[in-house]
């Protein structure tokens, strides 16, 4: 819905007929085109003065009904679409599908997929965070970090690209293990993005954490409780800076998660700063899960025995992760066919968006933009 | 909001009153100086810059073997290609990017014998997913290295796999 900026002039008395603010209130529009919402997100702001009164999302400008598209691929093929959900970690969506198929077809995975799954995951996450952290410092006016974020970006670009063939969208997990065995030199450029990672990171706290402009837009700003973090639904970083507990990999362990050490990353602050914090944290977590596995990587198949036509049996299936932004759940309900009856995404960033509203209000239009930055929005993954 | 607001007395407003109020104007200053100094330590720092020249190293770029840029049916120096005509690729493709066209080939022997006439390939529907190549059973595509992709006309994107006059190679079933 499309609604021009416009002020409401103090003589009516009455609400607007659309119902957005009183008088006196200042309705603007934030996107759907604007750079820094980071996709085609469009926020409609009820201002008083510079008083954030309510924020409301606006969704469907890159629907392309993934869902419904699903219904009609193959168990194989539907998985290549959830890399185009939440592009920056399209591994872990893809694995989420991955585990519900198996789950439905009660397949063993081989141990050696099992840990390549985790070790590129991990991965993922760490460059998911990285463009976030540049993006979040491009948006509260720091341009240098935004390429300082897309230099070790862009090693595990390289990495993903020698062994999957794809910069962003691989689609390398295939239900069964992976769609081939990982490349010769992979654990090699790993442990060289580890001694590079180890040497950058410090620039980072250098660069931002420790800065004074960023610490004031960050600290006290955009606070969420843990307890409204749990009535909208929030999870991943988001609700972790709230001090809640909500880890998939610690609480809910899939594939080899159980059997590594690496502490779940708690802020209590609750705060754009907490939430900042746990990012950072989270990818020397990341580091510490691929350290572990990287010298560890068993020997044997790369993938487990399946037919060629794959058939679930009737019933549901329901199989979640731990995305960069939070808990991806997939639900499937077969009908016996080759193909799902019903799929359903339960994506993190939709959760995490409805939060906005409540954590904005009462706060200065500045604000606004630093406090969406630290929820790390991908908009393809809220709107499906 | 108790909660913030605590943390905003302690952090700003310190109870020791002068001393701790220039402590952290001092430390303010010289958190700026510490980013700054990180950005004039790559300034003088030219060997540290990891920028690619794009399109200038041209000559030079190596893309791994397995990126997945094009499908391509590679031929052998007799004109020959390994497709059978079997249509998994077709079945494997989420995006009805391949459509295979066949025909019957009557052999020396006088038997009929199925064989492509043609490979189509829509690049312009093409999303990289691999599924194809991983179904073909006798390794008759490939994903090739290509990726500048741009033409004027969106027709010049739907290619003809197979080179024309080409057949089967001996022994491919």
């Amino acid at each position: 819905m499309y609604r021009q900026t416009e002020i409401i002039s103090d003589d009516s008395e009455s609400p607007s007929p659309g119902g957005f603010g009183e008088a006196g209130d200042l309705i603007i529009n934030v996107g759907p085109q604007h750079p820094a919402t980071h996709g085609v997100l469009h926020l409609v702001i009820t201002l008083n003065g510079e008083t954030i009164k309510k924020v409301e999302p606006h969704l469907g400008y890159i629907h392309r009904s993934i869902e419904k598209m699903c219904e009609s691929l193959t168990y194989r093929q539907f998985i290549y679409v959830t890399s185009r959900m939440d592009y920056l970690s399209a591994h872990i969506n893809n694995h989420a599908c991955a585990l519900c198929v198996e789950k439905g077809l009660q397949l063993e995975i081989p141990h050696r997929a099992q840990v390549v799954r985790v070790l590129l995951d991990e991965l993922t996450r760490i460059a998911s965070h990285e463009l976030w952290w540049g993006a979040l410092a491009m948006d509260v006016g720091a341009f240098t970090p935004f390429f300082h974020a897309f230099r070790e970006r862009e090693t595990i670009n390289d990495i993903m690209e020698e062994t999957c063939g794809a910069r962003l969208t691989m689609n390398y997990f295939v239900p069964g293990g992976l769609m081939a065995d990982i490349h010769p030199n992979f654990q090699k450029r790993v442990k060289e993005f580890i001694s590079l990672y180890k040497l950058k990171i410090k620039e980072y706290d250098e660069l931002i954490t420790g800065n004074i402009i960023f610490q004031n837009r960050m600290k006290n700003v955009g606070y969420l409780s843990a307890e409204d973090a749990i009535s909208y639904g929030c999870s991943g970083p988001t609700a972790r800076g709230s001090g809640l507990s909500c880890d998939i990999r610690k609480l809910y362990p899939y594939e080899v998660y159980d059997k590594i050490s690496f502490n779940e990353v708690i802020e209590n602050g609750g705060d754009s700063f907490a939430r900042y914090m746990v990012r950072i944290k989270e990818m020397n977590e990341s580091i510490k899960i691929i350290e572990q596995l990287i010298d560890n990587i068993p020997e044997g198949d790369f993938q487990a025995k399946t037919k060629v036509v794959l058939k679930l049996p009737k019933g549901e299936f329901y199989s979640r992760v731990e995305t960069a932004r939070g808990e991806l759940g997939v639900f499937i309900v077969s009908e016996g066919g080759t193909t799902p009856y019903r799929i359903k995404f339960r994506s993190p960033g939709f959760s995490n968006l409805s939060a906005l509203d409540h954590m904005a209000r009462g706060s200065k239009l500045g604000d606004l933009i630093a406090m969406m930055g630290t929820l790390d929005l991908v908009i393809p993954d809220i709107d499906r | 909001m108790s909660n913030t607001s605590k943390k905003l007395n302690n952090s700003t407003v310190s109870p020791s009153g002068l001393g701790a109020y220039f402590k952290e104007v001092f430390n303010a200053v010289k958190s700026l100086f510490v980013g700054l100094r990180r950005t004039g330590y790559y300034f003088t720092h030219h060997k540290e810059i990891i920028t690619q020249q794009y399109p200038d190293n041209r000559e030079t770029l190596n893309l791994p073997e397995r990126f997945k840029g094009e499908v391509v049916m590679p031929h052998n120096e007799n004109n020959e290609h390994r497709c059978t005509g079997c249509t998994a690729c077709e079945l494997a493709c989420p995006n009805g990017t391949i459509k295979v066209i066949t025909k019957f080939d009557i052999t020396p022997d006088g038997k009929k014998k199925k064989a492509i006439d043609k490979l189509v390939y829509h690049l312009e529907l093409c999303t990289m997913c691999n599924l194809c190549i991983t179904a073909c059973p006798s390794d008759a595509i490939v994903m090739a290295q290509t990726f500048e992709h741009s033409v004027f006309d969106r027709s010049q994107l739907t290619k003809i796999l197979n080179n024309p006059g080409s057949k089967i190679m001996e022994g491919i079933e």
